[in-house]
């Protein structure tokens, strides 16, 4: 098959869910129910009570299915293929028609279950998803996954978390499940009716390293048994399928397919400083007990490293992201914006400023991409990864700082939105896991 | 389809320039940081061989000779790896050796570049296979080259150069000088031209050479040009004052040396964080690029924050490289690489000095030359704040006069 025939097959799949999508006639037309969902003010945890779908193995590959690795000339290049370019038109139209002017009411929780479903139109689940799997790949796709993460961000970060979730579930059970795994989970996330899906790493400490994890997975009869919590995961209190990092006793870090719905679990809003469209909760685990047959990637050490760079390479996407959304955004207000009888983009702390946000942003960017460019060529690509997280805490950070800072006290009230971005670009640097690219 | 490695053709160049830094510029890197103003003989022999990695299209570029756009630039679709970034990755390496005997490489100033990017087909073969330094800086017209005192008058078959010409870099040891000079003050940049100026020219005075903070492998010479004659001939460009085109000629050298100047502060990063990085675990500190920042040793913590600026300014500077390549117009992003190369290098150099110590700071090691060298980076070819006016302008659509 030639580089276009399977570049036909990427851009037919996601972009044919897409076309059929009622969602692009809807853009910007429909103004969706508006729900209140205001669950900040629920305080305790409850059990995991959606009466979940059962999940049940459809049929079964021989083996797993895997994305191959890429191939190319060798050649740098920053050209998007043609089918990452529709894709990334297709993300704009509906990050700027749909997601933007949602962001607001999204951060009361309102709003925000008409934006998803929207967005699984889109086809994101099966960006990381092989075509024999029913996904729209053949060939790894962290950079196309990377590109969703920035221009859906560009939006609204929040928003675009929670559509990212069960996408990020998708693309590890494409690369690290097995075929029972595939078989059993991937037919719902890839089909129409997408389960809410989060992948779970973070605890709730201070100086959290995802190698030293207080969750554990007690071997047992037949399997494990779960305990511990995990905080700010979106969309945790409708979650019908989680993947929750454990450590396993007397081994390393682990991931495990986990069904809420199955006991145990309890959840509980757990609303943060931004990103609060991602309905962010936590998630407690007692004595949960899951079959052998839940460890995803068979506690290789690897995989679960492997799963960590890559979720801080979808944070790095959200960065710059948000990032460009701030820039984008400075811009005409400081041209606008008259003070000292001109406008003060003629000043030179202010220009500057404009500039530095630029340069970093810049940076960011070909970082991330460098990173999983190499992670789909099957090359290392920790150390890119770990320079992309490094900024997306440092710069992002300063980033969303400026932006409110170049608005002056404008910037600081709610009816601009640089200080929901000031709010959303801190988290950048510091989430683990939700994503992967 | 994106790629951000360097191809693999590239690595027999990559790998010679490296030899170059490696045995050739360091082991006098602090023989001739001490005798400043000594001409490093020992790249005499060295300039022939980088003649022959300037030869050929494609693999060409240790230096100058490199930055000449492709005539076909723009209209092709094929992606393209050329000069512009062979060059840039050559010269990164090379400055992992030494920022200060690169400069000093006989036929690879920056008048070089000049000549390469603008003379025309007689020229480039009459200029061929000398060394040419670049003169703009006046001592009153220094990133405001614009207002340049420095005249031309033509007198017959001449042009008569008068004034006065600082921070000639390999000024003393080149064969020609491209000199920025004024056709008519009162015609503002429109009127600025370059001519080449023999060095053995008697109008042309060697008056002085700087004793600088670094780079002093690298002369820098202070010239006066007194009712000093240079052909017609050597004017380069057009010599007619076209009141909207004419500056950007000049400056057009400009958006083809930036990324190089920006790899030379990619490589002096490079060499900071390599020598770092050993004298760091004899002290017991690992850095570990799998576990949070916050979890490991400020030292180690702080060497993951420089590198991380280290790849930006690498990859930024790689960005605008393939874009020459390409004829993508680029002086944005040459710009951006310029910056943050410039001000990632000072910043990791100083703090790789202290975070060796007393070891950093000694002479023993050359952590504090490079820290000496690197300033000049964010200097030369425009400063740290100019770019940041560049990229503001273009940002925001402003003109010179509405953000001076």
């Amino acid at each position: 098959m030639t580089v276009a025939e399977r570049g036909m097959g990427l851009g037919l799949r996601a972009l044919g869910r897409l076309a059929g999508s009622p969602v692009v006639d809807r853009l910007g037309v429909r103004k969706p129910a508006e729900r209140v969902l205001y669950r900040a003010t629920r305080d305790g945890f409850r059990a995991a009570s959606r009466a979940g779908r059962t999940f049940s193995a459809g049929a079964r590959l021989g083996r797993p299915a895997r994305p191959r690795t890429a191939s190319g000339s060798g050649l740098f290049d920053l050209t998007l293929d043609d089918e990452q370019q529709m894709l990334t038109e297709a993300w704009r139209d509906f990050a700027a028609a749909r997601l933007r002017p949602a962001a607001a009411a999204a951060e009361r929780g309102e709003g925000r279950a008409e934006v998803w479903a929207e967005a699984n139109e889109l086809g994101l689940t099966m960006l990381g998803v092989p075509e024999e799997l029913g996904g729209a790949i053949s060939e790894r796709s962290a950079v196309t996954a990377l590109l969703a993460a920035e221009t859906l961000a560009h939006g609204d970060a929040g928003l675009a978390v929670g559509a990212l979730a069960p996408a990020a579930v998708a693309t590890a059970l494409a690369l690290w499940g097995d075929a029972d795994q595939q078989a059993t989970y991937l037919p719902a996330l890839v089909g129409e009716d997408v389960p809410a899906a989060a992948l779970a790493i973070a605890e709730p400490r201070a100086l959290f390293d995802p190698m030293a994890l207080e969750t554990v997975a007690r071997p047992s009869a037949g399997g494990y048994v779960l305990s511990g919590t995990k905080a700010l995961v979106p969309r945790v209190e409708d979650a019908e399928l989680l993947i929750v990092a454990a450590r396993v006793e007397g081994g390393g870090s682990a991931l495990f397919l986990v069904e809420p719905a199955r006991g145990g679990v309890e959840v509980k809003a757990d609303p943060a400083m931004g990103l609060r469209g991602a309905a962010l909760g936590r998630l407690r685990l007692e004595d949960v007990k899951v079959e052998r047959g839940a460890l995803l990637g068979g506690a290789d050490p690897a995989v679960f490293a492997e799963c960590v760079a890559r979720s801080r390479l979808a944070w790095a996407g959200i960065a710059a992201g948000v990032g460009r959304a701030v820039l984008d955004y400075v811009i005409p207000y400081v041209n606008e914006r008259v003070a000292f009888g001109e406008p003060v983009s003629h000043r030179q702390a202010v220009a500057f400023a404009v500039s530095d946000i630029a340069i970093e942003l810049e940076g960011l960017r070909l970082v991330a991409l460098r990173a999983a460019a190499r992670a789909d060529a099957g090359s290392g690509f920790a150390r890119e990864a770990a320079l992309a997280r490094s900024l997306a805490t440092q710069q992002a950070m300063r980033i969303g700082s400026e932006g409110v800072q170049l608005l002056g006290g404008a910037g600081y009230i709610a009816e601009h939105p640089v200080e929901r971005w000031y709010r959303d670009l801190r988290a950048t640097g510091l989430m683990e896991g939700v994503l992967v690219v | 389809m994106i790629n951000l490695e360097v191809p693999r053709k590239f690595g027999p160049l990559v790998a010679q320039a490296r030899q170059v830094a490696d045995e050739v510029f360091r082991p006098i890197s602090r023989k001739y940081d001490r005798e400043e103003h000594a001409r490093p003989v020992e790249l005499d022999m060295l300039a022939a061989l980088i003649d022959g990695m300037n030869d050929g299209s494609d693999l060409g570029g240790a230096g100058a000779a490199g930055v000449r756009r492709s005539a076909d630039g723009g209209g092709a679709q094929e992606n393209r790896n050329g000069s512009n970034m062979s060059t840039a990755l050559s010269i990164m390496e090379l400055c992992r050796g030494d920022v200060g005997l690169l400069l000093s490489v006989p036929r690879q100033g920056l008048g070089n570049s000049a000549i390469a990017s603008v003379a025309d087909d007689e020229q480039l073969e009459r200029f061929a296979g000398q060394w040419a330094a670049m003169a703009i800086t006046e001592p009153e017209a220094g990133s405001d080259s614009a207002a340049i005192r420095t005249t031309a008058v033509r007198d017959g078959d001449d042009y008569v150069l008068n004034g006065e010409k600082i921070y000639v870099t390999a000024g003393e040891r080149a064969d020609l000088v491209v000199v920025w000079a004024t056709l008519d003050r009162s015609k503002g940049r429109a009127a600025i031209k370059s001519f080449v100026v023999e060095r053995s020219n008697p109008g042309m005075k060697l008056d002085r050479l700087e004793h600088k903070l670094g780079i002093r492998a690298s002369d820098t010479a202070a010239f006066t040009l007194q009712d000093c004659r240079v052909p017609k001939e050597n004017l380069l460009g057009p010599p007619g004052i076209e009141v909207t085109n004419g500056f950007a000629g000049a400056m057009q050298t400009f958006d083809n040396t930036r990324p190089l100047v920006a790899a030379m502060a990619v490589g002096l990063t490079r060499a900071c964080l390599e020598a770092t990085r050993p004298l760091l675990a004899e002290a017991g500190v690992e850095v570990d690029w799998d576990a949070p920042a916050a979890r490991q040793s400020a030292a180690a913590a702080e060497y993951l924050a420089m590198d991380a600026d280290y790849e930006a300014a690498y990859l930024l500077t790689l960005q605008a490289a393939w874009m020459a390549d390409n004829g993508k117009p680029n002086s944005l992003q040459a710009s951006m690489a310029k910056a943050k190369a410039g001000r990632t290098c000072v910043d990791v150099a100083l703090r790789c000095v202290a975070l060796a110590g007393t070891l950093g700071y000694g002479e023993e090691l050359l952590l504090e030359k490079w820290a000496r060298d690197a300033k000049i980076l964010d200097i030369f070819e425009g400063t740290q704040q100019i770019q940041l006016l560049i990229i503001a302008r273009q940002l925001l659509g402003l003109t010179s006069a509405q953000l001076r």
